[in-house]
């Protein structure tokens, strides 16, 4: 098959999923942002969201036939509810992990090593409190392989949709908060001078408090997304973190724009360089961008800092 | 009672010293100047009125309350505003935005505020969109005290306003200095540039490796040979050789 044939599909599925490395790599970049930290633990935040929302809609499903309002209803309810799980856990993380550290003005080096500690125990904690299957959401949530239209011969199926316009409508909500509130402002000053920003009367351990929570918040919501196509589980942090990671780095650390291009970039290229590798190295391809961008241009697409509509 | 009162201040960076029980107070309505070599201390001294550094020993106590353990952000709030060295305007901000940023506390009278800026600083009213970064430093430093004023201060801690700007430019920005303390702000102006900041303040302290050295009526300091030689560079014929 020719890869002119595939190009469209593989460009839906590479957007879909592209999205959702955004919406975790968000994360990332807003922490690096205001702390130049890199909290490796947030693939662990972006799990315990995951699992948020399908125990929240397994719980909540009613028996017997479903009706359009109920099913979206509960893919809201599903959303809510891994956000929420997602920010609490970048909560616990935070000030457990993190801010002990940074009130003995520890070495960057403590941050990694506590954020690797971090991961493995939560990633553990969740395997032992949910079961090491995976958990996935319940099939008659809705009917997420129908084919709702089609781009150019590509199906695109109502999971695809509600997964790509609910991340699409996070960005969106992200980038308006950053660039266009007071919070949003707090955050841009600390990362870009937070002892100024104090001079202002920012109070800073407040702001990266919240910069971690509203990371977890997009991470859970991005869990529960992630969770719609590939079910939940205590491991499943890792692949994807790791990807949004790259994602963030490609668009330029630390830049929120960036991160949404790197994330949609990453999407496509991994999907069509499985065309050409073979489906089983996909978790190649992205592993080989991430090694591409830091030998040629380490500041990343659109350069690094947490600039003006950051 | 003083507006702002130091006493005894001790600040340790690790095993140093950078300022070994420094005391002095500035009366509401004044300008006060703090002069010093490099490494003197000045800068320590704003720092930890204003909350960045923590003073190992001493008391500072502003419209009497204390200082000592308050943090940063709180200072700012009450009303004691630094204006930090270098200026440190957030640069991928645009000029409006670093204005806001003054009143992140309080922004009740923005607007009201904003106007009186760009009525100080007509420059800066000319280019609002345009971000802090790409300004030019008299520029900048005009936005890091209307940005200061936004917080609608009783006390300004100016650190080096004049520092590495064109004659002409400091001459303004040392007559908005006056302009601002005849609207009743409170001043401590730390700067190099003495002869400048003498011929504004009231009464003057001299910094000398972390201790005041001297202290006086501004006028009285202008006339000490001392202050003359070391600080204003009026000395004998050593200095057209060095220079």
């Amino acid at each position: 098959m020719a890869f002119a044939d595939q190009f469209w599909q593989l460009t839906v599925t590479g957007l879909v999923i592209g999205s959702v490395y955004a919406v975790i790599a968000l994360g990332y970049t807003l922490v690096y942002g205001v702390l130049q930290l890199i909290n490796f633990a947030h693939s662990e935040v972006f799990m315990f969201g995951a699992f948020g929302g399908v125990f929240a809609t397994r719980a909540l499903l009613p028996s017997g036939n479903i009706s359009a309002t109920e099913s979206i209803g509960l893919v809201l309810l599903g959303l809510g509810i891994g956000a929420l799980c997602g920010g609490l856990a970048a909560f616990a993380l935070e000030r457990t992990a993190y801010r002990p550290l940074r009130r003995r003005g520890a070495p960057r080096l403590a941050y990694l090593i506590s954020a690797i500690g971090a991961s493995l125990f939560a990633s553990n904690l969740a395997g032992k409190e949910f079961g090491r299957d995976s958990v996935n959401i319940p099939k008659d949530l809705f009917d997420y392989n129908t084919q709702v239209f089609s781009v150019f011969g590509a199906r695109v199926s109502k999971q695809d949709l509600v997964v790509f316009v609910v991340a699409l409508a996070l960005l969106l909500l992200l980038d308006r908060l950053v660039s266009g509130t007071r919070l949003g402002q707090g955050i841009r000053s600390v990362a870009q001078d937070s002892d100024t920003a104090s001079l202002m009367g920012v109070n800073v351990e407040r702001i990266i408090v919240m910069t971690f929570v509203l990371g977890g918040l997009l991470a859970g919501a991005g869990g529960f997304l992630y969770a719609m196509k590939f079910n939940a589980s205590f491991t499943m942090g890792f692949i994807p973190g790791v990807k949004a990671f790259t994602a963030a780095v490609l668009g330029g650390i630390g830049n929120v724009r960036g991160a949404v291009l790197g994330g949609i970039v990453l999407g496509l290229v991994e999907n069509y360089g499985q065309f050409f590798l073979g489906a089983q190295n996909l978790d190649v391809v992205a592993f080989l961008v991430l090694v591409l961008i830091l030998l040629v241009r380490p500041s990343g697409l659109l350069g690094e800092r947490l600039g003006r509509a950051a | 009672m003083s507006l702002l009162e130091l006493d005894d201040l001790v600040v340790r960076y690790g095993a140093v010293e950078a300022l070994k029980g420094v005391s002095l107070t500035v009366e509401e309505g004044e300008i006060v100047t703090l002069l010093g070599a490099n490494g003197a201390g000045k800068t320590t001294t704003l720092r930890t009125i204003s909350g960045l550094l923590r003073p190992s020993r001493g008391a500072i106590t502003f419209d009497g309350q204390p200082l000592k353990n308050i943090p940063a952000h709180e200072v700012a709030a009450m009303g004691l505003r630094h204006v930090p060295e270098g200026r440190r305007v957030f640069p991928q901000m645009s000029i409006v935005e670093n204005l806001e940023m003054g009143a992140y506390r309080d922004r009740k009278h923005l607007k009201v505020d904003m106007e009186r800026v760009f009525g100080l600083f007509p420059r800066l009213a000319e280019r609002q969109k345009q971000d802090g970064g790409t300004l030019s430093g008299g520029e900048q430093q005009m936005l890091a005290i209307g940005r200061a004023l936004m917080g609608r201060p009783r006390v300004l801690l100016l650190d080096e306003p004049s520092m590495g700007l064109a004659p002409l430019v400091v001459q303004t920005i040392f007559q908005i200095i006056g302009e601002i303390n005849a609207d009743g702000v409170t001043v401590l102006l730390v700067e190099q540039n003495a002869a400048q900041a003498l011929r504004r303040a009231s009464r003057g302290y001299v910094l000398e490796t972390g201790t005041i050295a001297m202290q006086g009526e501004a006028s009285a300091l202008l006339q000490d040979d001392r202050i003359r030689q070391v600080y204003l560079g009026e000395s004998t014929g050593d200095e057209a050789q060095a220079g």
